[in-house]
C-alpha cells in the first residue's frame, strides 16, 4: 500500500528555510522576551509582593568605627567603638560577622564582647541576627601607647568588613493582596477608570474627525499642499515635552497668552485655570490628545483617500450627486475600513499613553488615568507593589481589547 | 432648508459667517504679535459681511472686491466701528488690520459667491459654496492651532520673564538688544550643560537606529519571504507587542536597573530604546519587503547566492527608501523618548535633552529657559523631518501607526 495524495511534513527545503527563519528571528526574540515579556511577568509577581521603594535597595548590615575618648599621651585609655546599623527599617539579616584589622598601638583593656574574638592582628565577631531597624553600638576598652599616638592614624583607615544574608522581598515567599486592595478601595479607582474612559473615547474619536477634516483639506491639489501637509504633521513629529510645556505655558492662569486673549476679547472676564480644575484640565488633555495625534490619523486617511479612484467621482458628478452627497456615499464607505483600524489602534495607544497626561498635569484635578496612577502608585507613594498592581488592570484591559481588535483587524486587514 | 438655497439668502449668511471669522483670525494674528487689543465684533461683521455678500453673489472680481473692503475697514477703523475693533493703537497697525481684513473678507468671498447665479440656487450650487467656504475654515483653523503653539514656544525663549508677565500677549521682538535676544539659549548651552544633551541624544538615537535595523532587518525578512510554522502567530505577536504601554514595563525596568546598577547609565538607555522600536520598525519593513517582487531575489538564489547574500546584495539595496524611512522614525522616537530617560537617568552629566528639558521644570528656572531648551530639542527633529518628509510619510503610512 502506497501513500496516494500531496506530501505530508516538510521536506529538507522547507526545514532549512524554516531553521534560517528562525536563526533571523532570534535576536529579535531574545531581546523582546528579555524587555517585554519577562518584565511583563515580573509584573504580576511584583503585584503581590509587599515592595516598597527603599526595598529596592537590599538591606546591609552597615557600621562605623571610631575611637572615643580622645587619648593624649600613652597609656591612657579610650574606647574603640563601632556602630552597627540594619540598613533596612524592616527586613532582618541573618550571620552577620564583622573583621577588623586591629589597630596597631592599641592593647585590649578589659574584657572583650562575648560574641568577639581577638586572633592576632585580626579582630572578628559573631554578631548573628539583626531585626528590622537594629541598631547598637559595639564598645571595646583600650589603652594607647606612644605608637599609635606618634603614626596619628585614624582607626577607621582599615576598612571593616561585614557579611550578612537577608532576603528580598523581591525574592522571597511573601504574598500579599494588599496591593490589589489599595488599587480598588475606595472610590478612587472609579474615579480613575472614569477619567481613563473619558481621555481615551474623546480623545480618539477627536483625533479622527480632526484628522478627517485635515484630509479632506489636503485631498486637492493646490500650490502650497505640500508645505501645509508638511506643517499639520509638526504637533506628531515634536518632542511630548516641548510641546506639552508650551501648552502649560501658553494656557497659564496667570501669564499665559491664551487667558490674555480671551479676557481681550470679551469671552470671560476672569482668568480660567485651564490645567488646575476640574473638569476642564480633563477636557484639556484630550484636546491635548486630540491636537498631537490628529496628524497621524490625517496621514492615514488622507493616503487612503488618494488611492480611491477619480473616475467614481467623475460618475457620480455626472449624476448629478452634490458634493456631500459624494462624501456621504462614495467616500465614507471606502473610508470605513481604515478608520475602524485607526479607530482601534489609537484607541489602545491613547488608553496606554502616560507622559503628556503626566506632563501636562502630572494626575492633578481630576485628570489622573490609569497610567499616571502607576507612576503615582509607585514613586510618589513609593509602594511599587501597589503601581504593579495598577499595571496588571492596565494589562487585562488591554488582553480584553487586544481580543477585540484582532477580532475585527483580521476581517479588515487579512492579518 | 430650500429657502436657505437663493442666492441672496445664501450669499449674506456665507458673507456674514466669513467675515466673522475672518474678524476673529484677524483679531488673533494682530494681537499676538504687537499685544495690542484687537478683539472681533459680531455684529459689525455680520453687517459688514451680509453687504459684501450682497455684492459678491455672481460677481467673481476678487481684487475689486478687495480692494473696496480694504478702504472700507480702514474707515470704519478710523471712526471707531468695524468687523474688528481694536484699542489704543498706531495708524500702521490699523492700515495693516484694515489689510488683512479687506483682503481676507473680499477675495475668498468673491471666489466663493462668484459663481453662483442669482436667484434659486441647485443643491450643487448651494453645497459647493458652502464647502469653499468650510475649507477656508478648515485651512484657517488647522494652521493657526498648529502654528500658534509653536510660535509661542519660539517667542517665548526670545523674551524674559517680566515683559511676558507685563502683557503675555506681547510677543514683539525688540531687535535692538541684537544677541541678547538669545541669551536663554546661550545660557542654557554654557550654564546648564545641554551641548552635552545634545550629543548625547544625538548618539543615543543613532545607536537606537542602528541596532534596530540590526535586529529588524533579518526579523522582517523572515516573516515577510521565509515559510515556517507560526508565521502568522509571529506577525501578530508583533503587534501585540507594541501595544504594551510603556509605563506597564518600566517598573520592572526601574527595578532590574536600580539591582543590576544600570539605571543611571547610557548603556543601559540604549539597551532599551531598540526594543521599544524593533516591533516597529520589523512591522514596517515586512509590510515593504513583501511588496518587492520575490523573482529577482529567486534569480539571485538561482545563481548561487545565499540567503544572507541575497538579502545583503538584491533586498537591502531595493529597499533603501524603506530604510531611510524607518530609520528617520525610529531616530524620531528616540529622539524625543521622554518616560524611561526619566525613570531611569538621575545624574544631570548623562542627560539625555528630554531629560535635561524636564528638569528646567521647576519654579527657579525662567520659562524662557525651559521653551528655548524646546526648540532646541524641537529644531533638530523639525529640520531632518521637513527634509525627509516624503519618506517619512511613506514610511509611517505603508507600515504602522504607533504613537
Amino acid at each position: 500500500m502506497s501513500d496516494i495524495g500531496p506530501p505530508r511534513g516538510s521536506g529538507p527545503l522547507a526545514r532549512t528555510e524554516a531553521r534560517l527563519a528562525w536563526g533571523l528571528l532570534a535576536p529579535t526574540l531574545i531581546a523582546v522576551s528579555l524587555v517585554v515579556i519577562l518584565p511583563l511577568l515580573a509584573v504580576f509577581w511584583i503585584s503581590v509582593k509587599p515592595v516598597s521603594l527603599a526595598d529596592l535597595r537590599a538591606p546591609e548590615p552597615v557600621v562605623r568605627e571610631d575611637l572615643r575618648g580622645r587619648p593624649e599621651a600613652a597609656g591612657d585609655e579610650a574606647v574603640l567603638r563601632y556602630r552597627l546599623r540594619n540598613s533596612s527599617p524592616r527586613s532582618e539579616i541573618t550571620g552577620v560577622t564583622l573583621r577588623d584589622r586591629w589597630p596597631e598601638g592599641l592593647t585590649l583593656a578589659g574584657d572583650l564582647d562575648p560574641r568577639c574574638t581577638l586572633g592576632g592582628e585580626e579582630l572578628s565577631c559573631d554578631l548573628g541576627t539583626w531585626e528590622g531597624g537594629y541598631r547598637e553600638t559595639l564598645e571595646i576598652p583600650v589603652t594607647v601607647d606612644q605608637g599609635f599616638l606618634d603614626a596619628e592614624r585614624d582607626v577607621d583607615e582599615d576598612p571593616v568588613a561585614v557579611n550578612g544574608s537577608a532576603s528580598s522581598v523581591l525574592t522571597d515567599t511573601t504574598f500579599t493582596l494588599a496591593n490589589f486592595r489599595a488599587v480598588f478601595d475606595g472610590g478612587q479607582f472609579w474615579q480613575v477608570l472614569g477619567a481613563t474612559l473619558f481621555y481615551t473615547v474623546f480623545g480618539t474619536i477627536g483625533a479622527l474627525v480632526m484628522g478627517l477634516f485635515a484630509a479632506l483639506l489636503l485631498n486637492h491639489s493646490f500650490r502650497g499642499q505640500g508645505i501645509l501637509r508638511g506643517l499639520y504633521l509638526f504637533p506628531y513629529v515634536a518632542p511630548v515635552i516641548a510641546v506639552a510645556f508650551t501648552w502649560i505655558i501658553l494656557f497659564d492662569p496667570f501669564s499665559g497668552s491664551a487667558n490674555a486673549l480671551l479676557v481681550q476679547m470679551g469671552v470671560t472676564d476672569q482668568a480660567i485655570n485651564f490645567f488646575g480644575a476640574r473638569p476642564l484640565a480633563l477636557v484639556m488633555v484630550t484636546l491635548f490628545e486630540i491636537w498631537r495625534y490628529f496628524p497621524l490619523s490625517f496621514l492615514f486617511i488622507l493616503a487612503r483617500m488618494q488611492s480611491i479612484p477619480t473616475d467614481m467621482y467623475e460618475a457620480a458628478e455626472m449624476d448629478g450627486a452634490s458634493p456631500f452627497q459624494q462624501f456621504r456615499y462614495l467616500s465614507m464607505p471606502q473610508l470605513l475600513g481604515i478608520l475602524s483600524v485607526l479607530f482601534l489602534l489609537r484607541f489602545i495607544w491613547t488608553f496606554n499613553k502616560f507622559d503628556d497626561i503626566f506632563l501636562l498635569t502630572g494626575g492633578n484635578a481630576g485628570t489622573r488615568v490609569l497610567t499616571v496612577s502607576v507612576y503615582e502608585q509607585a514613586f510618589a507613594l513609593s509602594n511599587i507593589g501597589a503601581g504593579a498592581a495598577v499595571a496588571v488592570v492596565i494589562f487585562g484591559f488591554l488582553l480584553l481589547f487586544s481580543i477585540v481588535f484582532f477580532g475585527i483587524i483580521s476581517r479588515e486587514e487579512g492579518l | 432648508m430650500r429657502h436657505l438655497r437663493f442666492s441672496f439668502v445664501a450669499g449674506p449668511l456665507l458673507g456674514a459667517f466669513w467675515t466673522f471669522v475672518v474678524a476673529v483670525t484677524v483679531s488673533v494674528a494682530m494681537s499676538f504679535p504687537t499685544g495690542e487689543a484687537f478683539r472681533p465684533s459680531g455684529l459689525w461683521s455680520a453687517g459688514f459681511g451680509i453687504v459684501a455678500g450682497l455684492a459678491l453673489v455672481g460677481r467673481g472680481r476678487a481684487a475689486i472686491a478687495s480692494a473696496v473692503l480694504v478702504v472700507a475697514v480702514f474707515a470704519a477703523f478710523l471712526a471707531g466701528v468695524g468687523p474688528v475693533l481694536a484699542g489704543e493703537t498706531s495708524l500702521v497697525a490699523l492700515a495693516v488690520a484694515s489689510i488683512l481684513l479687506g483682503v481676507g473678507v473680499g477675495w475668498p468671498l468673491a471666489r466663493i459667491l462668484g459663481a453662483l447665479p442669482m436667484g434659486a440656487l441647485t443643491r450643487h450650487e448651494f453645497e459647493g459654496a458652502v464647502i469653499l467656504a468650510l475649507r477656508g475654515v478648515g485651512y484657517i483653523f488647522f494652521t493657526a492651532i498648529v502654528v500658534i503653539p509653536f510660535y509661542v514656544m519660539v517667542m517665548t525663549s526670545l523674551k524674559n520673564q517680566s515683559e511676558l508677565m507685563r502683557n503675555p500677549l506681547d510677543f514683539s521682538i525688540d531687535l535692538s538688544q541684537g544677541w541678547g535676544l538669545f541669551r536663554s539659549y546661550v545660557e542654557l548651552l554654557t550654564r546648564f550643560d545641554f551641548g552635552s544633551y545634545l550629543w548625547t541624544s544625538f548618539y543615543v538615537s543613532l545607536l537606537t537606529v542602528l541596532i534596530t535595523l540590526l535586529f529588524a532587518i533579518p526579523g522582517a525578512y523572515a516573516v515577510a519571504r521565509l515559510r515556517f510554522r507560526g508565521r502568522a502567530a509571529f506577525s501578530r505577536s508583533i503587534l501585540l507587542i507594541y501595544m504594551v504601554p510603556m509605563i506597564v514595563l518600566a517598573l520592572p525596568i526601574y527595578i532590574a536597573f536600580s539591582m543590576a546598577g544600570l539605571r543611571n547609565s547610557i548603556a543601559g538607555i540604549v539597551m532599551i530604546y531598540p526594543v521599544t522600536t524593533i516591533p516597529v520598525a520589523l512591522y514596517m519593513l515586512q509590510g515593504y519587503f513583501r511588496g518587492l517582487p520575490s523573482e529577482v531575489e529567486e534569480a539571485g538564489l538561482m545563481d548561487g547566492l545565499s540567503r544572507l547574500q541575497v538579502i545583503w546584495k538584491i533586498t537591502l539595496p531595493l529597499s533603501l527608501p524603506a530604510l531611510a524611512s524607518v530609520s528617520l522614525y525610529v531616530f524620531m522616537i528616540a529622539w524625543n523618548e521622554f518616560l524611561l530617560a526619566f525613570m531611569l537617568l538621575d545624574d544631570p552629566s548623562k542627560f539625555t535633552l528630554t531629560r535635561g528639558i524636564a528638569s528646567l521644570n521647576s519654579s527657579e528656572i525662567p520659562r524662557q529657559h525651559l521653551m528655548a531648551g524646546s526648540v532646541i530639542a524641537t529644531v533638530p527633529i523639525m529640520v531632518l523631518f521637513l527634509g525627509l518628509e516624503r519618506f517619512m510619510t511613506k514610511g509611517l503610512t505603508a507600515g504602522s501607526v504607533k504613537g
